[in-house]
């Protein structure tokens, strides 16, 4: 397993994938900072976790990234030309009432792909994430892990330079789970960054490779996975490590 | 027994009556078409209504709920006025023709298309909004997506104003003035035999009228608890 990390790490490091920058970003409504101001860069080969405690605005970040919010302070930016492909999984994915292959045909289209294309690659990426037998069931009535797979789906049909997960399987079971984290892989493997909040320390340490520290809206620390867990830097995360509770 | 309302709504359908056939078909021609050039139009001018965010956008939600209640006998009078001889359409010669009833009940379910169909857009466009802007979708090409959708609830929202449109009474009246084989529908029949005072056959007719939209909505229930079931 490790060689074929640092297999999967040494071929996304010949091809780094879009670097993110936030540059004094800060997030308020109704007068309170939830978030920031903060200041980092994304080069790595990633995966970058975002852990912390409920409430430390890891799914504000997630969403200021992606361009779901804009900050009222500050700038986020992206390396190269113009905006990066990008997708996002939810918590709770949001689908269309639709069967899961139209779900797939549907961001086909809104992304512009030629109506015979289409079908096809809706089919393919659900062979990919298991759903073949499922593709003609409503995307409503599959199970959870079920539907997570295809979000995921969803957002691997778009190439995105960039995916971003908000606890993807905080909602699943282990089996899911799983199935989940080597969809994560796969898309790392494939050049497209990821970003993804989790607050399941184990998750972290099996797929991160640097970790971005949240705790009262600001960012405690950004180190690379390893020396987070053996030798966390602020009392917070050392805590939250340790499994202490953290304001 | 030939004064038991049901026993003349039995004979009349059981005749197989002529003049009865014309009024049911006409009424149902006049109402479908009028229900179904309003949800053309209304559908699409809710789910606007739902996306976009303009000045004024709270007074034409008050105006179209408000507009949900309009008196029939006030849109029959406004196309009446329209349409009369004298009026700006009057050139066209539509009034007392089986259009000018269409028109009518137009005006009446517009309102209940547009004002519904907004609400349910809405609610949708909550909880479908972070995964559309991620999919980077304008608004135009949300509008599509949302209808589609929210095809179920719409459904029942086309029945809401099929409801009011077969129902109406005054202005169809006023519009198509309930001439014998020509304008008459069910509403204008019932009321004509209840003023000469024949009242079993206003009742006949009165019951006829409930079974069929009884009918057309019990279709509807069952394609979309049908459909409902398949989809989730």
């Amino acid at each position: 397993m490790t060689s074929f990390n640092a297999l999967l790490n040494a071929a996304s490091t010949l091809c780094p994938p879009t670097a993110l920058r936030f540059e004094g970003v800060a997030f308020s409504h109704l007068g309170e900072t939830l978030l920031g101001p903060c200041s980092f860069t994304l080069t790595g080969p990633g995966p970058t976790l975002v852990m912390g405690p409920n409430g430390a605005g890891k799914s504000i970040l997630l969403r200021l990234a992606h361009g779901l919010l804009s900050p009222t302070q500050g700038q986020v930016s992206w390396s190269g030309e113009g905006r990066p492909r990008q997708a996002m999984v939810f918590q709770n994915p949001v689908l269309l009432r639709r069967s899961a292959v139209a779900n797939l045909t549907h961001a086909l289209a809104v992304n512009n792909t030629p109506r015979k294309a289409r079908r096809k690659l809706a089919l393919e990426a659900l062979e990919r994430f298991g759903l073949t037998a499922r593709a003609d069931t409503s995307a409503r009535v599959l199970s959870g892990g079920e539907q997570q797979r295809l979000a995921l789906a969803r957002a691997w049909v778009l190439a995105p330079d960039v995916l971003f997960l908000d606890e993807p399987t905080s909602a699943l079971d282990p089996a899911a789970i799983k199935a989940v984290e080597t969809a994560v892989r796969e898309f790392h493997q494939r050049g497209t960054r990821i970003v993804m909040t989790t607050h399941d320390l184990h998750q972290a340490k099996r797929l991160a490779g640097d970790v971005l520290f949240l705790a009262g809206g600001k960012i405690k620390e950004h180190t690379l996975t390893d020396s987070f867990f053996s030798s966390p830097a602020s009392k917070e995360a050392r805590a939250f490590i340790a499994g202490e509770l953290v304001e | 027994m030939e004064n038991n309302a049901f026993y003349v709504a039995l004979s009349l359908l059981m005749n197989l009556d002529a003049a009865l056939f014309q009024i049911v078909a006409l009424s149902l021609q006049v109402s479908l078409l009028a229900v179904l050039a309003a949800a053309l139009l209304g559908f699409p001018l809710g789910a606007a209504v739902a996306l976009w965010r303009f000045p004024g956008r709270g007074g034409v939600i008050v105006a179209l709920n408000a507009l949900m209640g309009l008196p029939p006998v006030v849109a029959g009078l406004t196309v009446y006025l329209l349409l009369s001889r004298a009026g700006p359409l009057g050139e066209w010669g539509l009034l007392f023709t089986p259009t000018a009833m269409v028109i009518a009940q137009f005006v009446l379910v517009l309102p209940i298309l547009a004002a519904l169909s907004r609400q349910k857009v809405e609610e949708l466009l909550g909880e479908y909004r972070e995964q559309f802007i991620s999919l980077g979708m304008s608004r135009s090409r949300m509008m599509p997506t949302l209808l589609w959708d929210a095809r179920f609830t719409l459904l029942t929202v086309l029945l809401a104003g099929f409801g009011r449109a077969s129902a109406e009474v005054g202005a169809v009246m006023m519009v198509g003035g309930n001439i014998d084989g020509v304008t008459r529908v069910m509403t204008t029949a019932i009321v004509l035999e209840t003023s000469k005072g024949d009242l079993p056959l206003a009742l006949g007719l009165g019951i006829v009228l409930l079974t069929l939209v009884m009918l057309i909505n019990a279709g509807a229930y069952v394609v979309s608890e049908l459909a409902k079931r398949r989809v989730g």
